[in-house]
This record gives C-alpha cells, structure tokens and sequence, in this order.
C-alpha cells in the first residue's frame, strides 16, 4: 500500500523544509544584451585619457607588429599577437592603480607594457631566455601564464590576501574565452563571490581558442551571462571600444576595491592575426569576416572619433606613431643583441637551498661546461 | 652526523598520551599564535576542525580569516592559496584525502612547485599542502592512496611524512617555516597513534631532510617511511628470532633525500630492503633501490629488495590487508637476503 492509498494521506503530507539557499532577484547581476559603447554615443570624453588611450593603442599595435618580425627573424620562439585586441589590453591595464596586481595570460603582454613593463622584460619568456623576465612584485603583474585560466584562483588568493591585510589592493585577471571552458575559470569565479573578494575578472573574447569557435566553446546566452551562477555581476562591453572597456573596468575596479566583491566582464573583440605564428588561420576562418573586423578595429574607431571631435588632430596622430616607431626601434636593437645566459642558472632557485642531487648535477654541468672551454 | 635513534626516548612526561592527529593540530596552532601570516584552509577545516580533527579548534581560536572553510575545490583551495603565498602569507593547504588531491594536480606542479624557478626567486611558495594518505583505516575506494611517487617526481616540491608524534609536530614546524613548498603527507593510518610526547616540551625544530635510524642492527637495513615504519620495527623484532639483527631507517624526507644516512646504513650492513606501501613499478622504492646501488655496489652482499603495495589501483577495504606490505612480507623478503651469485 503506497502512501496516497492511505485513508487520509494528505494530512500526512508534510510541509517541504525551507530552501538552504537564500536567493536574491538575478536580475541585477545579468549583462545586457548588447555589448556597452561609448564611441558613436555622444557620452562625454574625458580629453587627457582618450589622448592617453589612443597613444597606447598605436604603441601597442607598433609592439605587437615588430614581436611578430622578430619571430621571423627567429629572435622570438614565438609570439601570441593581440593585434585587434590592443584596445582591451591597454584599456585594462589603465584601469588599475599602482598597488594593484594584474594577472596576464601569455597573450597580455601588451597590458603588461602598458602597465609600464619594460618592453624587453615581457618578452623574455617568448624569446626563451628566462621564465619571467621581471620581479612580479615589483611591477605588481604576476608572470604571464601559460596554462589556461590557472592564474585566475591566484588573483582571488592574492585579492583576498590584500583585504585581510586591509589593503585597498585589487587583482585583474585576464583569460580568453577558451580559458573560461577550465575548471580553474569556475573554481575561481566560485570562490571570489563567496569570499567577495576584491577581484575583477577581464574575459577577452576574441572568437576562437586557437582554431575552436565560441559557438563550439560554450552553450551561454553570453560569457558574461556566466557570472549571474556565481552570484556576481557579469557586464558585455564592446572590446575594441577601448573608452568603453576603460569605463567597464573602472567602474569594476571601483566597486571591488569599495567592497562590493567581484565582477565577471566580457569583452567582445577579434583576433586579427592567427593564434600564433605557428598557426594558420586561414584553415578555420574566411577572409570577409576578417575584414568585416578590420572595419571595426580599435584604433580606427578611436581616431576618427576623436579627430571628428578635435581632441585628436594630425599632429596628435603623428606624434603617436613617432613615438611608437621609436619603441620598436629601441625594441629591434635590444632584442637583435644576443643574451648571454648562464647555464648554472638552471640550478639555481629550484629550492631555497640545494639539495644533493643538484649539487651533483651542478657539479657534472660545471665539469662538462669546463672541458668544452678546453 | 644528525640522525635520532628513538627520537622519543627521554622525552617522557607524566602528562596524558598525545596521538599524532593532535600534535599536528598543534603545530598549526603554534605556528599561527607565533606568525600571524600562516593561514589554514580546506573544506571542513573550520568548524569541524578537518574529518580527522586535525584542524580542531584553530578557527575558534584564530577567527574564521585564519583558519577557513572553503568551497569545495581542490584546485580553488591551492589555487588561491597560491594567490595568498604571492601577496606575503604561508597557507597551511589540507586536501581531505590522498585521491582528493588529484584536481589540484595542475595548480601544484605549474606554480605552487616552479613558481620559485620562474620568477628566478623573485616569488616564492612558502606553503604547506597537507595530504592524509594511504591505506590500512578501511576507506573505501579513492579514501587510500599513496601518492608520493608523483609529488616526488616533480622539482621544487619538497616531499616528506612523519611516523612518529613527534616528529608530526617537529616536521610540520619545519615545513610550516620552510620557504619552498613542502607536499607534508600524513600517514593516516597513524593519526591515533599515541607517544608520551609532550606539546609544552616540543623537541627543537630541525630543517626538514634528515633521515632517522629507528633501531640499529647490523645484519640488514629496512629502508622505510610514513606508515610503513612500525610495520618494519615490528618484523626488526620478529626477525632476531631468525638470528638476524635489522637495522630501520625512516627516511622521514623523500624531497630531499638523505643519501648519506641511507647509503652509511647500507655500508655498514651491506644488505638493504626498500618498505613502502605505494605501487612498487615506478614507485618510491625503485629510485632508493638505484641511489644504493649507484652508490654502495660494493658494499652490496645481495640486490636491493623491494616490498611495496601490488601495482594495482587501491583494493576495496575488504581486501585492502592482503595488498599492504605486512610485517611477513618484509620477513619473507629479509630471508631471501641470504643471496648468493649465480643464484
């Protein structure tokens, strides 16, 4: 006999315990449907940084042309361009303060520069001479990762960190869309909201995770859409509107370093050039999509903007790229010098201390490095 | 040369005994009172105090900011760790159980073991991953691994286990204060294992890599660690019935290894049994068993023996007594000591 066919089951029937969860209304927390613009909107512009804006934008575009010469040349193992991208980048980078961290993937090197890394030092992983080429702690930009989306727990760690010690300290970290497929994406959203960490997550969506399209990455409505789980705001802002991602990630940055916890910011913006120069793009994309693109690209959009409104005239324009030239010039000829490298390095900084094995094996190094001088 | 023999004798007090679980638990907690940048965190580490109240007491103690449940996330739990070790902290990492390890795989061998290296010593790691492991508590599956062969194989992570309570509170000290990470495996079989050690009469925290000689003999040396150390005093005992007089290392370090008590050991005696209860192919043992012969050839009488776990994935528990390397099994393995060429 089941429990309805029982004389009066329904009085039995008990109440269901109240829900563990104590939901808010998501509403708050949902992007818009269409990507957030501020060029072609009239909004005010505040002149010194559009001005700043723009000039870092042509530097970094002039940077990522000469880093992809110099995997020709084959002074660069490779090198991951964000041509198209520039305006997320810079944008993001400008966002911070001095005392904030910034967590770049292997293709932010051009947010590093623009945080004011030196040029050469954010390539010296790319050209094969060392991990990292700087002091993380000093610039305050983690080493540019390599592995997807494993840098982001550490920004919640190290914002987290910041709080505890009542430092008004925020991390950005940034991640592509492919990375937001990883479980360190989800592990990491998870624990800044329920921390309410002081952390901004930046996903540059550029279309492709090397030649994967979105559409075959996620099922989301958006990747933005993917913060309202997480119990934080998710914003969609146009990626090669670099005032606008300026404004989304200052308003992030804000908000985090108030209290108010994490964000989750989708930047929509393209991949000019292939994944690497060790990919051909050609094989996954046509051509009039690029170009439909290149219509819409990050410094064109900016300059004729702000030529159309006088903030930028043709001596501004030719100022920037005077200056950009002059970055990759001095780049070029750093770069072409050859670095001189210490094989003993490779023992040194594995442990604090040596252990036996290594000072085994840096003795063999040294032996062997000592007979090929003879 | 800075090897204990018994490293409790002398050290009685008339206080009640202490296991292991709680020496641990008192590390932390003597750490964190002298250091304010240690932190513990896990899922259930707070008000729980950790499935084995290892962590009892600390989040009362210290506040819920020092010692912190977390969401349940291997990888979120070291992965943010490694956030709190760049901004200046020393997190005390739990990962409930050896298998549960598994997901932050990735966090431990990319940054928590190269960070150090990449950053060439701008950033260290001084963090602490505590793992309960291996078998003998009748866990049910993934409740039982010995997983010490991979964290082993992994430059920049320091890898050790105690078998002692003293040496649970000396060693987690250490690792707590050491600047490179330390993979701290805790032999969870062991946990209620009892010693009159006393926490308000700590012995004084020594650097971690030491090997220590349990017992001295002079007929044969058991090579061993972690959970496998009474297991190898006990067949020492039964074995001088046999006429023969074992000799006991605790290796207590795996990362660094301790070449030089290992190897004076094996000199002296000239027969060595490697004991461990991970898989014996591509385990633990195989390396110890090559630094000997690499190093004591001549001292050898026999080949270096093995006794480790069978190279199967973890029995259920109701087999789990025939896969551990008991004390007849190290028995079996010293009798065929009594090598001869050509035999």
């Amino acid at each position: 006999m089941t429990v309805q066919e029982l004389p009066g089951a329904a009085a039995y029937r008990p109440a269901p315990p109240p829900a563990w969860r104590h939901r808010t209304d998501p509403a708050p927390l949902l992007p818009d449907s269409e990507p957030f613009r501020v060029l072609g909107t009239g909004a005010e512009l505040d002149r010194a940084l559009m001005l700043k804006l723009y000039a870092e934008l042509v530097r970094g575009r002039r940077y990522n042309a000469q880093a992809t010469a110099l995997t020709k040349q084959g002074r660069l193992a490779v090198y991951p361009s964000s041509t198209g991208q520039e305006a997320c980048e810079v944008a993001a980078a400008l966002a911070l303060e001095e005392r904030d961290w910034l967590f770049p993937s292997y293709r932010d090197t051009l947010a590093a520069v623009a945080r004011g890394l030196d040029p050469v030092q954010a390539l010296t992983l790319l050209r094969g001479d060392w991990h990292t080429g700087y002091d993380p702690r000093e610039h305050r930009i983690a080493p540019l990762c390599t592995p997807l989306a494993t840098q982001l727990p550490h920004a919640v760690g190290l914002a987290h960190a910041a709080r505890l010690k009542g430092d008004d300290v925020v991390a950005l970290a940034l991640v592509g869309d492919g990375g937001t497929s990883e479980g360190d994406f989800h592990e990491a959203l998870n624990f800044a909201a329920v921390w309410q960490a002081p952390v901004v997550f930046l996903v540059q969506n550029n279309g492709f995770a090397i030649s994967v399209p979105l559409a075959k990455q996620t099922a989301a409505p958006s990747l933005a859409h993917k913060a309202v789980g997480y119990g934080m705001p998710g914003r969609l802002v146009d990626g090669n509107d670099a005032p606008a991602v300026h404004q989304v990630l200052s308003e992030a940055i804000g908000r985090a370093r108030r209290g108010g916890g994490p964000t989750l910011i989708e930047a929509v913006t393209y991949r000019m050039e292939a994944h690497t120069n060790a990919d051909d793009a050609t094989r996954y994309r046509g051509s009039a999509e690029v170009e439909a693109w290149r219509a819409h690209d990050p410094i064109r959009i900016l300059e004729g903007e702000l030529t159309a409104r006088g903030i930028l005239d043709e001596d501004g324009v030719r100022a920037a790229a005077e200056a950009a030239e002059a970055m990759a010039a001095a780049l070029r000829e750093r770069m072409n010098a050859e670095p001189v490298l210490d094989p003993m390095d490779l023992f040194t900084e594995v442990y604090a201390e040596r252990n036996g094995q290594l000072r085994e094996q840096a003795a063999q190094l040294r032996a062997e490095l000592e007979a090929e001088a003879r | 040369m800075a090897t204990a023999t018994d490293r409790t004798a002398g050290r009685r007090t008339a206080g009640k005994p202490a296991t292991m679980a709680q020496a641990l638990q008192r590390a932390m907690r003597d750490a964190m009172a002298e250091d304010p940048t240690v932190h513990v965190l896990g899922e259930d580490v707070g008000t729980l105090g950790g499935v084995f109240r290892v962590t009892d007491g600390l989040a009362k103690e210290f506040g819920e900011d020092r010692c912190t449940d977390t969401p349940l996330a291997e990888a979120g739990i070291l992965g943010t760790a490694v956030g709190m070790a760049m901004y200046g902290l020393r997190p005390v990492v739990e990962m409930q159980f050896d298998a549960f390890a598994y997901p932050a795989f990735e966090q431990l061998i990319s940054h928590v073991a190269k960070m150090r290296n990449r950053t060439r010593g701008a950033m260290t790691m001084p963090l602490v991953v505590r793992v309960p492991y291996g078998g003998g508590i009748g866990g049910v599956e993934h409740h039982s691994d010995s997983s010490e062969a991979y964290y082993m194989a992994t430059p920049g992570l320091q890898v050790v286990t105690p078998s002692t309570v003293e040496d649970a509170y000396g060693m987690l000290r250490a690792a707590i204060a050491s600047d490179d990470p330390v993979v701290f495996l805790e032999p969870k079989r062991l946990y209620w294992s009892k010693s009159d050690w006393s926490p308000d009469d700590p012995a004084p925290v020594e650097p971690i890599g030491k090997a220590a000689v349990r017992r001295t003999g002079t007929s044969a040396t058991l090579i061993t660690y972690g959970p496998s150390v009474p297991v190898c005093l006990e067949a020492a005992e039964a074995a001088r019935e046999e006429g023969w007089d074992l000799e006991v290392v605790d290796l207590r370090s795996l990362v660094p290894f301790d070449d030089e008590t290992v190897c004076a050991s094996v000199r002296r005696t000239g027969r060595a049994v490697v004991v461990h209860e991970s898989a014996g192919f591509g385990g633990p043992g195989g390396e110890i068993a090559a630094r000997i012969t690499e190093r004591c050839f001549h001292h050898l009488e026999a080949p270096v023996l093995r006794v480790a776990g069978f190279d199967i994935p973890y029995p259920p528990p109701m087999l789990e007594k025939h896969h551990l390397p008991g004390v007849d099994r190290v028995l079996d393995a010293v009798a065929r000591l009594q090598w001869e060429a050509g035999h």
